[in-house]
């Protein structure tokens, strides 16, 4: 039994301790808003927080985040920074069949949270990992800089 | 936090039950003239006559005054949950903030209204359900003033609608108050649409209206699919595509905790286990000893020299006029060139899944699909069910590009085998590098053009020879699609070029190649590669010519106003002609497909054999622009599909494998390749063409003619890669 923390809960899983914290999430726990795209830390899709850092889940086994804060695109709401990227994916309308948007917007979070004025090569640096196939990446730029004035 | 998606018979019988006492519009409209895909002109037999289409089902009214709009598309990214329902508020005065949307169940009733069967692709949902989505709209507006009509005592004609409401006088009355009666009336026989100066919604940048659950994590792919019972399974399947199991031994996968069963099934053999990460270590402990078919020895080098030399003579002909033999033979001057474009994967971000749960004398499927239809019709033959008794419900599609339209319907066969072998509801779930492995892609081709140049450097003659493999071959859409051996998607935009119907003698010719590679259409179909090697010649001969590329495309497509008027606003927006910074340099290319028009002007420098693309302007006439701002959306969502191709996707061969398996080594567009992106928009009153294709097939070419004009190098193989290191 493996307790973690995630989106502010303790919740305790029955299954072993090198299970990626992608298949804890989605598969024992139903939060699916976290993806699956890669399986080796190459598309982004899976990118969650813990402790408050972005992190490929897909590649990081649960026993590394005991005693450490999952966050999860069902929680990013609760972040100020969170909050206002999601708003403004909104406002720019960012998304397209949207399956790889959760970890592009926890990938962002954590960029604004770390650097309030990205510049463009911050935002290629960060989001550089995070794969989008339908190709919304002039608006995820769009977006992330429309936060960022929001939050400043 | 979110509970899970729990699809239960109770939901469904919930969900239902919301709706009770509500107006659920049923109808029926004449089918438009059937044929199979955009390309094949005469109807055939098989189709059968055209005829009425059993009820379709469109929208319902809730007596809460939501309304919900039943898709008979899938919604795979380019917003057809958005577009589609515009059409029906447009027409239905409806109030935008109460607008539902659900994909429509697989049935007759949501047949496409030009291919015939339910089918998400060629571009084409907007324009085939233009007619019938507005229809929708305003039978339900008619038997809703019929209702306020009969309850307020007032002649019909004194009513008029608006924002959800029917208006006489100070008197308003909401849809959802009329729901029920209006479910009573009798259903009108006709119905007249609105003048298009009347539009309010037709026409105006409307924002997504799946956008907040897309944002919120909540939206439900067909990988979030969870009920009680549902196992996940993963397949071990041929390394070597026709490649059968001899013998396995699964006692290591046995062992391994949550996995429940090792089934054999027609593509290999299934863990099925309590998860993916039980189904995945499972699988990676099974010893499967493969017979690897007839296919082991293929080599993707070998087969580009034996398209080669297939090249060398004309294939089976597509188009002809004149005697270009003759003509060549006396040309002041010959281009001669040689092009190559390599097989591709789709790759969706979301790998390819499918739930399946069988019951007696029923099933049901949850998945992410863009052709109900043959799914269903698969699913069934396997369980010996009829396709009535195959219920399909669409999710949301991580990605579609082609590869979740399958007439084979494989992802979805093999979830059902899957199931029916474990005995238990099943949800296949496919890695990444079983979807880069696992076939169906964009096929390998070789083009070889000779082309005569008369004393004013316009081709006076232009012999073209194709080289490939036929996606229709062996699908139900043969028949219709392949004419005297030559499959019209091998040919698109070459045998059909404007270029061509300039000049006096030409000969288009195609060899079609059989492999054991699945192949399949693949965003932009065709003209993937046709665009890219038509675009190529022509810039090839203006440059020869010492013609500017745009002024040489304005002479040769003089007769093609609407491929002009896309050029031309490229041209302007892109300031064609005008000074760039240093080390910066422009190409063009101007294609049509699946009925639009699109010009590209690439902005791209190449330092120490590095090609950065800076800026794509991008011009576009699709006819009536229905949500302009999702088409611009599809604009850049092309451009970023086919510069990752164009740059750096290929799919290789050796010893019969693939040697490529996840995003590490089949490179896609990442955020920091993606240039600014431009769309501009062809004030059009023209026939209305598709979005989500073709602002692909000219990125490649205006990039490479682009190269040229930095480097003076012409790239005539994909992807560009390193050859300019």
């Amino acid at each position: 039994m493996i307790i973690l923390n995630i989106n502010g809960k303790e919740e305790k899983l029955d299954v072993s301790d090198d299970m990626p914290i992608l298949w804890a999430l989605r598969d024992v726990m139903h939060l699916t808003g976290t993806k699956f795209g890669c399986g080796m830390a190459q598309c982004g899709a899976c990118t969650v927080h813990l402790d408050g850092e972005p992190i490929r889940s897909c590649v990081t086994p649960i026993a590394a985040a005991v005693g450490k804060k999952i966050t999860t695109i069902e929680d990013i709401q609760n972040d100020k920074v969170g909050q206002a990227v999601q708003a403004a994916w909104s406002e720019v309308d960012v998304v397209q069949c949207g399956y790889c948007q959760s970890g592009q917007i926890m990938a962002a979070t954590a960029l604004l949270t770390n650097n309030q004025t990205p510049t463009d090569a911050d935002i290629d640096a960060a989001m550089s990992g995070n794969i989008c196939r339908c190709g919304t990446y002039p608006r995820i730029r769009a977006a992330i800089h429309a936060a960022a004035t929001k939050l400043a | 936090m979110t509970a899970p998606l729990n699809i239960s018979r109770r939901t469904f019988i919930k969900a239902s039950a919301l709706v009770v006492g509500g107006l659920v519009i049923a109808f029926s409209i004449p089918q438009a003239k059937r044929f199979l895909l955009p390309g094949a002109a005469k109807e055939t037999g098989n189709a059968g006559e055209a005829k009425l289409p059993a009820p379709n089902a469109f929208l319902r009214i809730g007596t809460d005054n939501t309304i919900t709009v039943m898709l008979a598309h899938s919604e795979m990214g380019q917003s057809i949950w958005t577009t589609l329902p515009m059409l029906i508020a447009e027409e239905l005065d409806a109030d935008w903030s109460k607008i539902r949307v659900e994909h429509a169940s697989a049935s007759p009733a949501y047949l496409h209204t030009a291919y015939g069967i339910q089918i998400t692709g060629g571009s084409s949902t907007t324009w085939s359900e233009f007619d019938r989505y507005r229809q929708a709209g305003a039978l339900t507006r008619q038997l809703l003033i019929g209702a306020a009509a009969e309850q307020l005592g007032v002649p019909a004609a004194n009513l008029k609608t608006e924002n959800g409401f029917v208006i006489s006088g100070d008197t308003k009355i909401s849809y959802g108050d009329l729901a029920e009666a209006a479910a009573k009336l009798e259903t009108p026989k006709a119905v007249t649409l609105k003048d298009p100066k009347d539009w309010k919604v037709i026409g105006k940048a409307t924002k997504r209206l799946d956008g907040p659950e897309k944002i919120n994590g909540t939206a439900v792919f067909g990988q979030d699919v969870h009920f009680d019972g549902l196992m996940t399974a993963m397949v071990a399947r041929s390394p070597v595509f026709g490649g059968s199991v001899k013998s396995f031994d699964a006692s290591a996968t046995k062992q391994v905790k949550g996995v429940q069963q090792v089934v054999q099934v027609p593509t290999g053999i299934a863990v099925v286990a309590d998860n993916y990460w039980a189904a995945k270590q499972g699988r990676e402990a099974l010893k499967v000893e493969w017979d690897l078919g007839p296919n082991a020895g293929l080599d993707s080098k070998a087969m580009l020299e034996d398209f080669r030399s297939k090249a060398a003579n004309p294939g089976l002909v597509a188009a002809q006029l004149g005697d270009s033999k003759a003509t060549l033979s006396k040309a002041d001057k010959l281009i001669e060139a040689e092009y190559a474009l390599p097989y591709l994967a789709h790759s969706p971000m979301e790998p390819l899944n499918c739930s399946v749960r069988i019951e007696k004398d029923a099933c049901e499927i949850w998945t992410g699909t863009q052709m109900q239809t043959t799914d269903q019709q698969a699913a069934a033959k396997i369980l010996g069910l009829k396709p009535e008794q195959v219920k399909i419900h669409t999710l949301f599609l991580g990605g579609g590009f082609g590869r979740r339209a399958n007439p084979a319907a494989d992802f979805v066969s093999e979830a059902v085998q899957v199931a029916k072998a474990a005995g238990v509801p099943v949800k296949t779930v496919w890695s990444r590098e079983d979807d880069v492995q696992g076939g169906y892609y964009r096929p390998m081709y070789l083009h070889k053009a000779k082309i005569g140049v008369d004393a004013n450097g316009f081709p006076a003659a232009w012999e073209q020879v194709t080289v490939g493999q036929s996606i229709m071959l062996g699908t139900p859409f043969e028949a219709f699609m392949i004419k005297d051996g030559v499959d019209a998607t091998s040919v698109e935009g070459i045998a059909d070029s404007p270029y061509l119907k300039q000049i006096p003698n030409y000969h288009v010719s195609l060899h079609t190649v059989k492999t054991g590679i699945p192949v399949l259409w693949w965003r932009s179909v065709g003209h993937s590669h046709s665009a890219f090697v038509m675009e190529s010649l022509i810039d090839e001969l203006a440059h020869s010519a010492k013609k500017d590329p745009l002024d040489y495309r304005r002479a040769l497509l003089k007769g093609h106003p609407r491929h002009l008027a896309a050029l031309n606003l490229a041209a302007e927006k892109a300031e064609w002609g005008k000074p760039l910074p240093k080390g910066v340099s422009r190409g063009i290319a101007v294609h049509e497909s699946f009925g639009s028009f699109v010009a590209q002007v690439a902005e791209v420098s190449v330092d120490q054999g590095t090609v950065k693309v800076h800026r794509m302007v991008c011009a576009i006439d699709c006819g009536l622009a229905v949500n302009p701002d999702s088409l611009k959306a599809q604009m850049e969502s092309s451009i970023s599909f086919g510069l990752g191709a164009a740059m750096q996707s290929e799919i290789t061969f050796k010893e019969g494998k693939v040697q490529q398996s996840n995003f590490h080594d089949y490179l896609v567009m990442r955020m920091s390749d993606m240039p600014k992106v431009e769309v501009h928009i062809v004030q059009s009153t023209e026939k209305m063409g598709g979005v989500g294709e073709p602002g692909l097939p000219p990125v490649a070419p205006a990039v490479t003619n682009a190269i040229f004009a930095a480097t003076g190098k012409r790239i005539r193989q994909l992807p560009i890669g390193n050859q300019l290191a």
